[in-house]
């Protein structure tokens, strides 16, 4: 308890947390304030230059010390072993010495992280397939029907809610009693026994727990394809429905022929922005287990290798795996939307 | 809330799926289009009855949870949510979270933390974001393009790979562990994400109107406040409730950042109180229950009632990761 006061030391009652919040707003406002006093002393074209430094130069420079040069930093990291991030930290024993692509090679002789690799695999694969999959058959589906906009909503509230809340929701549904001839509370459970069958612990066991975790990013991010691509359908032009239909195209044909290929980039941006999205969730599998039950996923286990097991520089590896992972998808998403400009 | 940035859907696009959700009668009648008809046929008996097993089956999950929260710590070990009817409800659950029960510190210090951590994280990329996305919008200075793109391209930076050094950063400058390193990383995260929302709604905006406020001789910090900001107001909404519901929803950041710390008295949000009742509360499913449902309703309470702004930020580009 000694130990906590003192860490978190700023930490105070409601009145002083709210003060606190209060002073932070102060302060912004006041480098905001500040920005505008300066650049408004300035006029003329010289008084331009003076202000677009004004208003540029604070964001680039926030961005440049703490997301490009921590980024650097990490890539350092990586190059080095040792228990601490901070490479001048420890006795002599435990200071970071450099080990080239030690770190590197860990990925994949590391006990258990070559199955992290499969399960991210699993992920990427399965949750932007699935997930834009049913949005899309949910969006046509419900497109025009009545009560279409509270119907999105149900679908579309999962968006909403925390990655850590929709965890605890499922672990509900995917609850499991042990004790053997127990009431099932689990309402999957509760199924499984219904039909006759042993109950399931979906959580504890791999490979199953993967595709379990699986379906709760699944049921959050089907909102998201559902809401793009339902606006992506109301976008097709008429005429073009009307053409099609003079033609004699019904059914899976205008589907397959018409709908598809008019939202063909809508699908493209949300196959892939879920796909992005994949990769960097680390909420769900953190708060079912941890990743303890060979279900962990890359962006899990670099929480677990940098702070957990104190191997900042396997943790600085990973992070730059998921990064090499995720920008050929945004480069392609680039290159794909400026075919179809 | 974790999605990373799609590309921009066309403001037209935007509009309509923001509507749609308004229903006006008015929005309406501008979707029945042949589009919809067609659709329709393909499978009218049959969508009827998938869409409505979809629907259940993405609602039941949470309505489950809702019920369990309710009920009595014995009914829940006894029987399933489902056979709830007819028993009593309580909500004792709920009283027990927010004061503290089980050892747990109570929920009310850090639905305060979640307040505190999200204000200022929305409030400083939004004042910095609207600076910057201004200048590149309407000041012409070298290299505004290659900056621009720039800021844009950093969005691809995945947050684990500031993380740590950030962490030791924030300790070597004497803010580890407080609110001001958790403000900071998540308006620096947010940065390029707003300064690209914002500089496509200001860019829209007819250059006319800005000319007309130069030959009246104003300046660019009026022509900012007086004719710019009015006008992006719903810009502004939009990347606000993303923001707001990113920060609130985030586990990483703060769990980080705090180095895992969430026991009484520490800054910590309730995503990360939760993530560790998940771990040392196990199948006590009556305190989980009432202390997920109390993190989530104040994210749903936004999303539901602002939910015009959110869907036209989300398809402006407006998710992030």
């Amino acid at each position: 308890m000694f130990a906590t006061s003192v860490l978190t030391a700023t930490a105070g009652g409601t009145a002083s947390r709210i003060g606190t919040m209060f002073l932070g707003l102060v302060v912004f406002g006041a480098v905001f304030i500040g920005i505008l006093l300066i650049a408004s002393l300035f006029k003329g074209r010289v008084g331009e230059k003076v202000q677009a430094v004004a208003f540029v130069g604070p964001t680039v420079f926030f961005i440049a010390i703490a997301l490009i040069y921590p980024a650097i930093l990490t890539v350092r990291r990586a190059f080095y072993s040792g228990k601490f991030f901070d490479l001048n930290f420890g006795t002599p024993r435990t200071r970071g010495k450099y080990v080239g692509f030690e770190n590197f090679q860990k990925l994949w002789t590391t006990p258990g992280l070559p199955d992290v690799f499969r399960n991210t695999a699993f992920w990427v694969v399965l949750v932007p397939l699935l997930a834009t999959g049913l949005g899309l058959l949910y969006a046509i589906l419900i497109d025009r029907a009545r009560g279409e906009a509270a119907a999105k909503a149900l679908i579309f509230l999962p968006m909403a809610i925390s990655m850590v809340g929709a965890t605890l929701i499922w672990k509900f549904v995917y609850f499991y009693n042990g004790a053997p001839g127990a009431t099932q509370t689990g309402l999957l459970n509760a199924i499984i026994t219904k039909l006759g069958m042993d109950p399931v612990d979906f959580i504890g066991n791999p490979p199953g727990n993967t595709f379990a975790l699986i379906a709760i990013m699944v049921w959050i991010q089907a909102g998201f394809a559902m809401t793009v691509l339902s606006a992506a359908i109301k976008a097709i032009p008429d005429d073009i429905i009307e053409a099609a239909k003079l033609d004699g195209v019904k059914g899976m044909q205008m589907f397959r022929f018409v709908t598809l290929p008019s939202i063909r980039s809508s699908v493209i941006v949300v196959l892939t922005t879920i796909a992005i999205a994949t990769l960097k969730a680390f909420d769900i599998v953190q708060a079912s287990s941890g990743g303890k039950f060979g279900d962990s996923i890359l962006a899990n286990e670099f929480y677990n290798r940098s702070f957990v097991t104190q191997e900042p520089g396997l943790g600085a590896a990973i992070a730059i795996v998921i990064f090499l992972l995720v920008s050929p998808i945004i480069v392609f998403n680039v290159i794909q939307l400026r075919k179809d400009a | 809330m974790s999605t990373a940035t799609p590309p921009p859907v066309s403001d037209q696009v935007a509009d309509e799926a923001a509507d749609v959700h308004t229903d006006t009668p008015k929005g309406r009648r501008r979707h029945k289009s042949a589009a919809g008809n067609a659709a329709r046929a393909v499978t009218s008996p049959w969508a009827s009855a998938v869409a409505i097993i979809m629907a259940i089956a993405w609602t039941t999950p949470t309505f489950g949870l809702l019920v369990t929260s309710f009920r009595n710590q014995k009914d829940i070990q006894e029987t399933g949510w489902w056979q709830a009817l007819g028993s009593s409800f309580t909500l004792d659950n709920y009283s027990q979270v927010l004061s503290g029960a089980q050892g747990q510190p109570p929920l009310t210090d850090f639905i305060v933390n979640s307040f505190v951590i999200a204000i200022p994280s929305v409030f400083l990329p939004l004042l910095l974001a609207s600076l910057a996305a201004y200048a590149f919008a309407w000041i012409d200075f070298p290299f505004r393009n290659a900056l621009f793109v720039a800021v844009f391209a950093l969005q691809i930076v995945p947050l684990q790979i500031a993380l740590l050094p950030l962490v030791t950063m924030y300790q070597q400058i004497g803010i580890g562990g407080t609110y001001w390193s958790l403000w900071l990383s998540h308006s620096a995260f947010a940065l390029p994400l707003a300064v690209f929302l914002l500089h496509n709604f200001m860019k829209e905006i007819p250059p006319s109107l800005l000319e007309a406020a130069r030959v009246d001789g104003a300046g660019h910090v009026r022509i900012f406040f007086q004719v710019l900001l009015p006008l992006i107001t719903p810009a502004l909404a939009s990347f606000g409730i993303f923001q707001f519901l990113w920060v609130w929803n985030d586990l990483l950041v703060a769990i980080t950042m705090l180095g895992g710390n969430a026991g009484e008295g520490s800054n910590a949000p309730l995503t990360m109180v939760l993530n560790n009742i998940s771990g040392t509360l196990g199948n006590r499913w009556y305190l989980m229950s009432a202390a997920a449902f109390v993190s989530i309703a104040f994210p749903v309470i936004v999303f539901l009632s602002l939910q015009r702004y959110f869907v036209r930020g989300l398809l402006a580009g407006g998710t992030k990761g």
